[in-house]
């Protein structure tokens, strides 16, 4: 570890807890519809669309009426993305007259973007035109984020209120979500961007001539588009020279803020937060990996202040930073310790003035190893997946942080919204043991946690967790599965069980290397993202709706105390000895032996 | 007879005996699915000896001996499980047996009509319906569970209660319910029976006993379903890890994949057998734990309710004072010697029996040698005290001798024409201010003084409380005493509240307005009185001796008539959940040293390099594996004393009972097998079995 990854870490995480206080406290507002200044100014916009739209906002929902509300609400954002990327074509905003893209794909990505996981199988400047990726991809990057925050909202009422039937209104608190709090962050946070050299323009892709030309040789076809050979069987080659390249361009900005801040990541460009347009200077990437993490962290701010007891929040987001910052520590400390063989064979792979050191493949010199490491455990910490770096290249032990981090269930951080409900799952997992261990039917802030609670908490937890292993497994087992794989030996293995890791927890980080572009990976990838998502949901709002139902019961001194330093040690052990249990024979057949092969 | 539910110790041999028979019978399949965690290990018994067989040929995928031995460990597993559970069983009907063995046919005499003359029919008990009256003399058994209606009779409980001396039953107020199978010692009374024959309460006993009617209680429903969730978890870890093993096959190029054998050891290794299998013993334990306490508790239900008591509401006689108040004081009014008015105090008391008039006699003895005067040879006339007087006293040779409530005398002396003098009044508020009674003696018109009497706090009853604070209980004393009375009680026995001048229905409000704030209320009656709000409470202790209405109402029952036992039924109800909580966290624990057992042995073929997570050295794959599945069956049953005996308890604050159960049972859970594992691979190395 260098100083510089120490610093790099303190200043992200003092910086990150900082913003996340205000911001919780704001939200807080937003939902319980306290005044805050922005609906002074935006009210009337709020009150014209519940018009427009017939939404009564104080009718309040039942968790059944909630759910399916929910679910109608995805189902078309759902239909309308596959549709535009079917027909975009045909449709205008297409400079570059991009064809449809093809059903699997599509799928895939319609999938994808409405279940916040922005797993992306294509890349964006060479399969989605200006309008697919405002209208169906931008619009889901809103309202994705935003349907997990409803989702939060509802488990939280659920806490709050007492000898109730309703959990609050879907369309109020998806409107609210989507109007006062990701517009408002997403267009400070674009300007931001844009004031670093972010491009944001609806003009076509600029070829350019470059200053120094290069060639290739390529193989002479004849007219069949065969291969022509000369006398001795040999191809026929002729050089190509470079003389000009494609600049991509497009209304990136304004997408790169949604999709950090609403833990989406799927990139404007391929190569997502590497590339220099989306991602060019060392502060825009402070403040786009600080995205990644503000609005998951100040939920938990948000949390505390509605369930009246801020302890809770921050008892719950103290696990997440705890958990966060010893594997971020160790990525940076892998990373920073470079690729074994390469010590074996002499290279200076120590920080130096002239150089980061480490393992430097796969990562963008302009953001060295810390910065790299730190996006990649944020990423994966987050259910956010955008990347500034290849994790494919990271060393093994470098590369099973983050895909950990996803196998934990996206709790430590996780999704917007969604992140916050997986923990506070595992927090009623916790308070079950903890609480039958001092005695006490348990209860988690003053609902005792029963028989329904239980099923559906259980529910939660397994489903993910099976998905990641059955899927990894009809991969492994299938041609179609393994066709993908780019490398051999473990670190394959890895590639497979870190993308349905991915797709499963509703990440979209993808490890690279793996050729996910494929009838097999699309459609097996598209069902583990919505099966992760929704079949999680609806536990989740049916907890909501059973715990506004029960009764309040008043803290005392038999009561455990769920705010401490213990039990926020205890909800710690649960989360990693649950992600420990499930995965260690996965991992030991990926990253773990790929790191004890490499050591000398 | 005396069937008193004696302590057994945890392994006599007989019990032993017929538990192991049990286990044996409990490999039944259809009854092991009601478990799901031990019918998984059974399946995996199943077919790792089908592989056994199937290796005998020669084709198997481990030597013979490697797998038989690993199946022979994995059926003990499931034995060890079916072991705890019929123990605790077993210890269970031998006192139901005892119990049986009172209730006996009884030949009843049944009346034509419910009146103690009308003609009697001799008829079995087994025939008797609910309604039915009939007579039982002295000598008979009371053939069924009823309610006295007419007469008086001493009567030998000793077959329900294990306690020898008799009590009275008689018709009307509290003490009118018999129970079949108790002895008429002396008298006779008329019997109404309130239960069908099987209906009983003996035979709700016996069930309870048994644990045939034995439901899941609502934790237990809810920690299976962890468990089960647990247990499917590990299972799709172990079957996709034989894919998994595969495609690392080909990726290496090198080893084999993972064998069946292995697999399914690792899947027993990693499933929660260890609270899976010891978990019905916990419950069945739980309620064994209650009778030996002598309290039968009408359901699970209730058992487990009792941890989770928050409020406490105790009587205040009996319970937190002893039954009766005792005279410490003679007070004169002003012009009044002491001496006279100890003689008229003692007068007036020479007759009454009651404990209180007793130590009004006592005192006047002690302070004063006043001996006692025999009433009779007096020529004095006895005035028993009555609701419309409030007062007792004699009639002595044209004296007229009262003491009772200072209003009742206060009526009295003035309508004789006397006066009640000021400093009278301001003595009975001074002494009802100090948490005493105050009795107001009067000799006809003339007011002598007051007798101060005070209730004795019953030993160690303020540090029970107090531990009772410890652990979050609010402590609610009830008392028909007046406010002031209340209070000063209250406070020197340290009770957190106090309900004074105490009816049914206040108490009744006091649990709803408890409950509407989310707790659960205990509490302990015996009276038909109490029968609405001991139906109303969460825990509801009907005292033995009380009413059959008040036995109804309550969802257990004291054997004792104890009103102190309600603490340690919370007791016995927060073990019961600590214990299941602790082994789920040392059985989960457990997990990570098996991993590092097994996971290097079955993979070390496939990747030589993964031989460095064998941390514990273990001798050889084979060994690992075989250590890890030993290790796994033998750890429940070295746990089975503890299931049975439960978690100690102690009385402090939740954090801190969660930090010591923690650490015990979640970090030594994760070193423990670790230290196991490799003890067994040293043993079974030097014996050269694998």
């Amino acid at each position: 570890m260098t100083a510089n990854n120490i610093l790099q870490i303190v200043l992200y995480f003092g910086v990150l807890l900082l913003l996340a206080k205000p911001l919780g406290l704001y939200m807080a507002r937003v939902y319980e519809s306290r005044p805050f200044v922005l609906d002074r100014v935006l009210g009337p916009v709020e009150r014209i669309f519940y018009r427009l739209c017939g939404i009564c906002p104080e009718e309040e929902m039942g968790w059944k009426k909630y759910t399916f509300a929910v679910l109608l609400f995805n189902a078309a954002g759902m239909l309308a993305v596959y549709l535009l990327q079917r027909l975009q074509g045909v449709l205008p905003l297409n400079p570059q007259r991009l064809p449809g893209v093809s059903p699997d794909s599509a799928f895939n990505t319609a999938v994808s973007f409405a279940t916040n996981t922005n797993w992306q199988g294509y890349g964006g400047e060479t399969t989605m035109s200006y309008l697919t990726q405002m209208v169906a991809l931008g619009v889901q990057n809103f309202v994705s984020a935003a349907t997990g925050m409803t989702v939060l909202t509802a488990l939280v009422r659920g806490f709050k209120r007492h000898s109730a039937d309703t959990i609050g209104n879907f369309w109020f608190d998806l409107t609210r979500s989507t109007l006062y709090i990701l517009m408002p962050l997403s267009l400070i946070l674009s300007l931001l961007l844009v004031s670093q050299g972010v491009v944001q323009t609806f003009s076509e892709y600029k070829n350019v001539s470059l200053t120094r030309t290069s060639s290739y040789d390529t193989t002479k076809l004849d007219d069949r588009g065969g291969p022509i050979n000369d006398a001795s069987g040999n191809a026929v080659t002729e050089k190509t020279g470079i003389k000009e390249q494609v600049i991509p361009l497009g209304p990136a900005a304004s997408q790169i803020a949604i999709k950090q801040l609403g833990a989406n990541g799927g990139g404007f460009f391929n190569v997502n937060s590497a590339h220099p347009f989306e991602n060019p200077t060392p502060l825009s990437n402070f403040l786009e990996v600080l995205a990644v993490l503000l609005i998951p962290a100040a939920l938990c701010i948000t949390f505390g202040k509605m369930v009246d007891d801020q302890r809770q929040g921050r008892a719950l987001l103290s696990a997440m930073v705890i958990v966060l910052v010893a594997l971020m520590t160790l990525c940076v400390w892998s990373e920073q310790q470079g690729n074994p063989r390469f010590t074996a064979m002499g290279v200076d792979q120590t920080a130096s003035d002239s150089q980061p050191g480490g393992n430097m493949e796969g990562k963008d010199a302009r953001f060295g190893i810390a910065n790299s490491a730190i996006w990649a455990t944020a990423t994966t910490a987050a259910a956010n997946g955008s990347v500034n770096s290849m994790h494919d290249s990271f060393t093994p032990l470098g590369g099973l942080y983050p895909m950990w981090l996803m196998q934990l269930g996206e709790v430590i951080f996780g999704g917007v919204g969604s992140g916050l409900y997986g923990m506070l799952i595992f927090a009623i997992i916790a308070v079950f043991v903890a609480g039958l261990m001092v005695g006490r039917t348990p209860e988690y802030l003053g609902k005792k946690i029963e028989m329904f609670e239980m099923k559906m908490s259980v529910l939660v937890a397994l489903i993910v967790n099976a998905l990641v292993k059955a899927g990894t497994a009809i991969a492994v087992s299938t041609k179609a599965g393994v066709a993908g794989i780019a490398n051999p030996g473990p670190h394959g293995f890895s590639e497979i069980l870190y993308a349905f890791s991915s797709a499963s927890n509703n990440n979209g980080s993808s490890f690279a290397g793996l050729s996910a572009n494929t009838v097999f990976y699309n459609t097996a990838l598209g069902i583990a993202m919505f099966i992760g998502r929704y079949w999680v949901i609806i536990p989740v709002l049916a907890i909501a709706g059973s715990l506004a139902k029960k009764k309040r019961v008043p803290a005392g001194l038999g009561t455990l105390p769920t705010h401490t330093p213990l039990f926020i040690g205890f909800l710690i052990g649960v989360i990693l000895i649950v992600g420990a249990l499930s995965f260690a024979p996965g991992l030991a057949l990926g990253p773990v032996a790929e790191h004890l092969m490499t050591r000398p | 007879m005396s069937t008193k539910l004696k302590k057994k110790s945890l392994f006599e041999p007989t019990i032993v005996r017929r538990a192991l028979r049990d286990s044996f019978r409990k490999l039944n399949p259809v009854y092991q699915i009601k478990n799901p965690v031990m019918f998984v290990v059974e399946a995996g018994s199943i077919l790792t000896t089908v592989l056994f067989f199937y290796a005998l040929s020669g084709k198997g995928e481990e030597p013979p001996g490697f797998i038989l031995q690993i199946s022979a460990w994995l059926w003990t597993t499931v034995l060890f499980a079916n072991f705890a559970e019929s123990l605790a069983e077993v210890r269970g009907k031998a006192q139901a047996d005892a119990l049986r063995r009172t209730r006996r046919d009884i030949m009843a005499r049944r009346l034509a009509e419910p009146e103690p003359d009308a003609d009697v029919t001799q008829v079995s008990s087994s025939q008797l319906r609910k309604g039915d009256t009939v007579l039982v003399k002295a000598g008979d058994m009371v053939p069924g569970d009823g309610e006295v209606i007419f007469g008086i009779a001493s009567v030998n409980e000793s077959a329900v209660t294990g306690e020898s001396a008799p009590v009275i039953r008689e018709s009307g107020g509290d003490r009118s319910a018999v129970t079949g199978g108790t002895l008429v010692l002396s008298d006779w009374i008329v019997v109404r029976i309130t239960a069908n024959p099987g209906e009983a309460f003996l035979d709700r006993m016996i069930s309870m006993v048994e644990g045939a009617k034995r439901q899941k209680t609502p934790n237990e429903i809810a920690l299976d379903i962890l468990l089960a969730g647990l247990t499917i978890i590990f299972l799709l870890v172990t079957v996709t890890l034989l894919p998994f093993s595969i495609f690392s096959v080909q990726a290496a190029g090198q080893g084999s994949p993972v064998t069946i054998t292995v697999l399914v050891s690792l899947m027993v290794c990693l499933i929660p057998t260890t609270i899976g299998g010891l978990l019905s013993a916990i419950g069945i334990a739980g309620m064994d734990r209650m009778i030996q306490a002598n309290v039968i508790a009408m359901s699970g239900r209730a058992v487990e309710a009792a941890g989770d008591v928050d409020v406490l509401l105790l009587d205040k006689t009996g319970t937190i004072t002893l039954g009766d108040r005792q005279a410490v004081a003679f007070i004169p009014s002003a012009g009044v010697d002491v001496k006279a008015l100890a003689d008229a105090a003692q007068l007036a008391s020479l007759a009454d029996e009651t404990p209180e008039g007793r130590s009004v006699v006592v005192l006047a003895k002690k302070e004063y040698g006043l001996r006692e005067r025999d009433i009779h040879s007096l020529g004095a006339v006895f005035i028993p005290f009555s609701a419309q007087t409030r007062m007792s006293g004699v009639n002595l040779n044209g004296r007229e001798v009262r003491k009772g409530a200072a209003d009742a005398v206060e009526e009295y002396v003035v309508k004789r024409g006397g006066t009640f003098p000021t400093d009278i009044r301001s003595i009975v508020d001074d002494i009802a201010k100090k948490g005493a009674t105050p009795l107001v003696v009067a000799d006809g018109p003339k007011v002598l003084g007051v007798i101060q009497l005070k209730d004795i706090i019953k030993g160690g009853i303020r540090e029970r409380f107090s531990e009772m604070r410890n652990m979050g209980i609010r402590t609610i004393m009830i008392t028909g005493d007046n406010p002031l009375t209340a209070a000063a009680i209250a406070a020197e026995a340290g009770v957190d509240d106090f309900l004074a001048e105490a009816t049914p229905e206040t108490k009744l409000n006091l649990i709803r307005e408890h409950q509407a704030g989310g707790r659960l209320v205990a509490m302990t009656g015996d009276g038909t009185n109490d029968a609405p709000a001991l139906a109303q409470a969460d825990v509801a202790v009907a005292m033995n001796t009380g009413t059959q209405a008040a036995k109804e109402a309550g969802n257990l029952v004291d054997l004792d008539s104890n009103p102190t036992k309600l603490i340690e039924i919370v007791e016995i109800g927060k073990q019961l959940l600590m214990t299941r909580g602790t082994l789920t966290t040392f059985s989960i624990a457990n997990d990570v040293a098996k991993y590092f057992a097994i996971l290097p042995a079955a993979f070390i073929s496939i990747y030589p390099s993964l031989g460095a997570l064998n941390i514990m050295g273990l001798a050889t794959p084979r060994s690992a594996v075989l250590s890890a599945v030993i290790f796994n069956a033998l750890v429940i049953l070295f746990l089975v004393p503890l299931a049975l005996r439960g978690v100690k308890y102690r009385p402090l604050g939740a954090e801190v009972v969660l930090r010591n159960n923690a650490l015990i049972y979640g970090v030594g859970g994760l070193i423990v097998p670790f230290m196991g594992i490799k003890l067994i691979d040293m043993i079974i190395t030097a014996m050269g079995i694998v």
